[in-house]
């Protein structure tokens, strides 16, 4: 997780942003691909992009790279102005989303073109090509033309050329998309080691959450052309800022209701929810009290949620909210089962619990009546 | 697959006659050691020997050899150029009127094409030789090549281009390294299609040649009109086995390369 005193450059206001997006529009057409964008990324970033297909991630890049220019507002790299400076004399590098290589030039060659644009001596140039084979692993496949290797492997190649020349700011369009799991997460780190020792600023695509929450410094999520939320993964996580986040990043129960201030002179504060006629009212401890008497989400991640034969005692943590259902499925996940529950007015709780004991000994199994709880700031209260 | 029936059998071979037997008896002609060309008095290979002695001949080969040459090189490069910038241009007003300009030459009779460049020739006191032949030619196959390159680069992948520019390329060096690699067999191509057309060019070349420089397509036909000689024959084989052995060379070279690919990709899949 992110130490957010040792590397927090958003939070320092005197920090010179590395990027700056200043009310960027694109349209194509009619069609409005980014709308009115605002958003520094500062250098030594590991800046993730996440959303759902076509919601802009790829234009993003692709304005920063300057195949796209934006149709109204201002994109800055390093205090300068880009809108007249064309790709190929930015210091930025971009691995495309389609791998893009030459399918005329080898491995070797596709690597060592951004090189020989240098004006690189030869030495040079075949020191660090051998160097980006030896972290892709393709010393095997280096006189080989890339219809002649596999989709993980040109992938690999893709990635080896856009990192060859060391740019100040690489843009990677899901670099790791097609790798297995163990490849994939081997890649992670040896980015995340290229990203410590060169200093170079990422801007990362991707479409898996759990590479975004793994490398990622900040994470942006993105729904139709905006930015709903950037910040650390962990705050991301825990702290979502809108149902959208919330649903948007990991599994999720969403509890939907109306909110009035709780004034049961425990002084804990807080709202309760009431949500659903025969279920008793949710309490938030967490939430503000301003929320009073509007609709409001609860968004409570099925790992904070408890799952119990019995009910759990009144005056413990768990439980004051506490509801009653039958379990309608289990999924088995190795190191953990999530239990879809029912509740009596049909909605369905997702509650997620590690398994310490073997598959035959557990006690919780289809059709048992079970108690789901959890504790008054488990969830986080959203409006809407 | 499903064997031959008799029909088809019976029209492929009528196709076939069709096609080649006018060829087939040109051939056999040229051998023919009588002067009267249709009289046949046993085998000889004299009139190729005669056909190169004969200078005029000789001369208007070598013209048309070196306009071929030319004018197709030519073409080549402003038809790519033509095609490449209509085809990145995107959307501008007027880009249909445009490319529809590129091609008007592909449907205009030849003959009026020919007289309009033999006019702008008079008009500007051009000497008609073989530079204005070479203008003449390179004008019509230019739009050839426009075409045979353009339908290429409408289905080459955009980003390759944009990944050399994103690697320091510039424009030009990205043509030059990622594009042009890619797109050369349709130059290539082009480039045959061109020269081939000012081969076998009669009219456009009749309109611009002036009398110190005739082409052999011009020469034979003026030939001809004196009567068929044995000579021509020869000549005519020549150019038959010529375009054959081009033609059989550039479908083998293309069916290697499908079949290299198509390998290659099948041991990837593999791996
Ligand atoms: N050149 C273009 N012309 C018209 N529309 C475009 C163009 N490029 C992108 N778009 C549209 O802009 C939107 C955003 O596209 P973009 O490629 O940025 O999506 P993305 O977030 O990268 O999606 P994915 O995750 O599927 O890659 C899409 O709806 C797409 O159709
Ligand atoms: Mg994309």
């Amino acid at each position: 997780m992110v130490n957010s005193t040792s590397f927090a450059p958003w939070n320092d206001p005197h920090a010179k942003p590395l990027i700056q997006f200043k009310n960027v529009t694109k349209r194509f057409g009619a069609f409005v691909a980014i709308e009115d964008l605002t958003q520094d990324i500062f250098a030594q970033e590991f800046f993730a992009l996440l959303g759902p297909s076509g919601c802009g991630k790829t234009t993003m890049m692709r304005m920063l790279a300057g195949f796209e220019t934006p149709t109204q507002g201002q994109i800055l790299i390093d205090g300068q102005d880009m809108a007249n400076v064309p790709p190929n004399k930015r210091a930025v590098n971009m691995m495309f989303q389609s791998y893009a290589l030459f399918p005329h030039l080898s491995v070797w060659e596709n690597i060592a073109f951004g090189l020989k644009r240098d004006g690189k001596s030869k030495s040079e140039i075949e020191t660090r090509v051998a160097e980006m084979l030896r972290l892709t692993r393709l010393e095997k496949f280096k006189s080989r033309k890339p219809h002649q290797i596999s989709g993980g492997q040109r992938q690999r190649v893709a990635l080896a050329r856009s990192l060859a020349k060391g740019p100040k700011l690489l843009l990677l369009d899901e670099p790791l998309g097609a790798l297995d799991k163990k490849l994939r997460e081997e890649t992670q780190f040896e980015l995340m080691d290229i990203q410590e020792k060169t200093g170079t600023t990422f801007v990362i695509v991707t479409h898996d959450q759990e590479e975004a929450m793994t490398v990622a410094s900040r994470v942006a999520v993105m729904d139709e052309g905006r930015i709903v939320q950037v910040d650390t993964p962990d705050k991301i996580y825990e702290e979502p800022n809108s149902v959208y986040v919330a649903d948007f990043i990991g599994d999720v129960n969403l509890l939907r209701g109306q909110a009035t201030a709780r004034k049961d002179g425990s002084g804990d504060g807080g709202i309760s929810i009431a949500w659903a006629m025969e279920q008793p009212d949710l309490i938030a401890s967490n939430a503000d009290q301003a929320l009073t008497n509007k609709s409001v989400t609860l968004a409570l991640r099925p790992e904070k949620v408890a799952i119990s034969k019995e009910r759990p005692p009144e005056d413990g943590p768990s439980g004051i909210n506490a509801l009653e259902g039958t379990v309608i499925d289990i999924g088995y996940l190795g190191n953990l089962s999530t239990y879809h529950v029912q509740l009596a007015d049909g909605t369905m709780i997702k509650a997620q619990a590690t398994n310490t004991r073997r598959v035959a000994r557990r006690d919780i199994s289809w059709e048992d009546t079970v108690w789901v709880s959890f504790t008054t700031t488990a969830g986080v209260v959203l409006e809407g | 697959m499903r064997r031959f029936s008799r029909f088809n059998a019976v029209s492929l071979t009528l196709g076939f006659a069709f096609l080649y037997l006018p060829m087939l008896i040109l051939v056999i002609y040229s051998f023919n050691s009588n002067k009267l060309v249709t009289v046949w008095a046993g085998f000889s290979t004299k009139w190729y020997g005669e056909l190169f002695q004969n200078e005029a001949f000789l001369d208007a080969a070598w013209v048309t050899l070196r306009v071929a040459v030319i004018s197709s090189t030519l073409a080549t490069i402003l038809g790519t150029m033509a095609a490449y910038a209509l085809v990145r241009a995107g959307r501008f007003s007027g880009r249909t009127l445009f490319s529809g300009m590129i091609y008007a030459p592909l449907v205009m009779p030849e003959v009026i094409t020919g007289l309009s460049l033999l006019l702008l020739f008079i008009g500007i006191g051009l000497d008609r030789g073989v530079f204005t032949i070479i203008l003449a030619h390179t004008t019509f196959s230019m739009a050839f090549v426009s075409v045979v390159v353009s339908s290429r680069l409408v289905s080459f992948d955009r980003s390759l281009e944009e990944a050399a520019l994103d690697l320091g390329a510039t424009p030009f060096d990205a043509f030059r390294l990622v594009t042009l690699p890619i797109i050369a067999p349709a130059v290539i191509s082009g480039w045959l299609l061109a020269f081939t057309l000012s081969l076998d060019d009669l009219v456009i070349a009749s309109f611009t040649s002036g009398p110190s420089a005739t082409t052999l397509p011009i020469k034979i036909f003026s030939a001809v009109r004196l009567g068929v000689s044995p000579e021509i024959n020869a000549l005519s084989t020549i150019m038959i086995g010529l375009v054959t052995v081009g033609v059989i060379t550039a479908s083998l070279v293309s069916k290697n390369t499908a079949l290299r690919h198509e390998r290659d990709a099948k041991a990837a899949e593999r791996t």
